[in-house]
């Protein structure tokens, strides 16, 4: 069986993993890590999307082997120890969201998604996340979240 | 008549992995293996997978076979990599600057997530978003030729209004297609006794009898890069899509304008269609008739009558057809201003 390494939140891992299994159940089913969650498994509501190399992804459409060597940042990753991340401070202060299966999702899409640096109004925030679903409706909350953290607070 | 059989094989979803050093060693993998696939982003073709619409015995990661560099300056204009992801694309500043009409058509498509993963040439080669192609208990004659199609008399609210044949109603839906369309992109193809270039609007093809057929790669064939003429129409140019919700969707029509002005005389225009036909539709005629006319809304009302010309709706998209008209005739208002174009390529 193929051989793969993976840096996962700073640490490394090695996997025997057959060719067919997804990145996000590889950090799923085999290292434990099931903060990111399996919404579609076809790339339509980005409950999945994770860090690779510093870009937003998502990993249900993600072949693990094609990944060999990668840098991976989950949900579990984006803290500090202890100390939140502030997206996922702002998401707590905004009421940004309710069941919260979409929001590890959420959270490592607009970190991806600032790191870009292309969306400069609400709009534009808006569509740059419009592959991140909130079946709750919960999405006024997370634009004003991440609106504070780009640095432009502005509520609807 | 309609038939139901089945054809297709269940069979177990595993498949073989390879990752080639360059393009003639998986071109050579391509054709000593049956029914190998090639993989760049996956975005497309993980999803057929998962759906039991392709059952590739090995994929061959086109991710290591070189030549990324993501967008370059040639004698001719620039040249994108067929391995570089849409959202390098879009982003780079050669193609802001020179080929912004590109930069927002492929920003109209997917989402933030998917830009990042899926490649250029992947992009050229998705499959239609059909729900008749995609639902494996449906006949399809683009998934199961001669099963019949049963769009045609079925739902068919985002289907072909131009250039369908009796056994294909499907569209193409990319959008970063119907830009590369207008601009007059060229394909670089690798194949194995010598590459060729094709001219993009020759690259996809009509459904005819053969809808199983989505464009002219032949089998073992990579496309290996695009290119962009000089002329990038940069100063009056607008992408807009027309779709059933703001952001992330598919377009019911879109509309790839750009053109080039003295004054209020138009000296040269490129409109092209998508979410209208099985591939981005572009007529000459009609950018032939806009030369030398004043840029005013009646002549591009004219112009979209020669475009919308022979289209054919059905049962549920007969709409289409007036939208089409109308989005050309918005669209070239957006051009002639295109600073109030809004995100996602919605009507402004």
């Amino acid at each position: 069986m193929p051989r793969i390494q993976l840096n996962v939140n700073k640490r490394m891992y090695e996997l025997e993993i057959s060719p067919w299994v997804s990145l996000l159940d590889a950090l799923r089913d085999r290292l434990n890590l099931t903060g990111t969650k399996k919404g579609c498994d076809h790339g339509q509501c980005g409950a999945c999307t994770i860090l690779c190399d510093g870009k937003r992804i998502l990993s249900c459409m993600t072949l693990a082997i094609m990944k060999n060597g990668a840098e991976v940042v989950t949900i579990e990753g984006v803290s500090e120890g202890q100390k939140l991340h502030p997206l996922q401070q702002a998401f707590i202060d905004h009421d940004a969201f309710q069941c919260g299966y979409c929001t590890p999702g959420q959270i490592c899409s607009a970190i991806g998604m600032l790191a870009e640096g292309k969306a400069k109004t609400r709009e534009e925030v808006k569509d740059l996340m419009s592959g991140n679903l909130c079946r709750c409706g919960a999405n006024i909350g997370i634009i004003d979240a991440i609106m504070e953290i780009h640095g432009g607070l502005s509520h609807e | 008549m309609q038939s139901w059989k089945y054809t297709e094989d269940y069979h177990m979803n595993n498949f073989d992995y390879f990752k080639p050093k360059g393009i003639e060693a998986a071109r050579e993998l391509i054709v000593s293996i049956p029914n190998a696939a090639f993989v760049a982003g996956g975005t497309n073709l993980i999803d057929l997978w998962k759906y039991n619409l392709t059952n590739p015995s090995a994929l061959i990661d086109l991710n290591h076979t070189g030549n990324n560099i993501t967008v370059q300056e040639i004698d001719s204009g620039v040249r994108l990599s067929a391995f570089a992801t849409n959202a390098s694309t879009a982003y780079h500043p050669l193609i802001e600057n020179r080929y912004p009409l590109l930069a927002k058509a492929i920003l109209a498509g997917a989402s933030g997530q998917i830009r990042n993963m899926a490649t250029n040439g992947g992009n050229l080669l998705q499959r239609t978003r059909c729900y008749y192609f995609y639902d494996p208990d449906s006949p399809c004659n683009k998934r199961n030729p001669g099963s019949g199609c049963p769009a045609i008399d079925g739902y068919n609210r985002m289907h072909a209004i131009l250039g369908t044949s009796k056994h294909c109603i499907a569209v193409f839906p990319s959008d970063m297609c119907v830009a590369l369309a207008a601009l007059d992109a060229r394909v670089n193809i690798a194949g194995q006794k010598s590459s060729r270039c094709v001219p993009f609007t020759d690259f996809h093809r009509l459904p005819e009898d053969t809808p199983e057929l989505d464009n002219t790669l032949g089998h073992g064939e990579i496309i290996t890069s695009i290119d962009l003429p000089h002329k990038g129409f940069a100063s009056n140019y607008s992408y807009l899509k027309i779709r059933d919700r703001n952001s992330y969707a598919f377009a019911l029509v879109s509309v790839a304008t750009g053109l080039e002005l003295e004054g209020s005389i138009i000296k040269d225009a490129r409109i092209a269609l998508g979410g209208v036909a099985h591939k981005p539709w572009r007529i000459r005629e009609a950018e032939d008739f806009l030369r030398e006319k004043q840029a005013t809304e009646k002549t591009f009302e004219s112009a979209a009558a020669i475009i919308l010309s022979g289209a054919q709706g059905f049962k549920f998209n007969k709409f289409k057809i007036e939208l089409a008209k109308r989005a050309i005739v918005r669209n070239a208002a957006m051009a002639l201003n295109p600073s109030i174009q809004k995100p996602g390529a919605q009507p402004s």
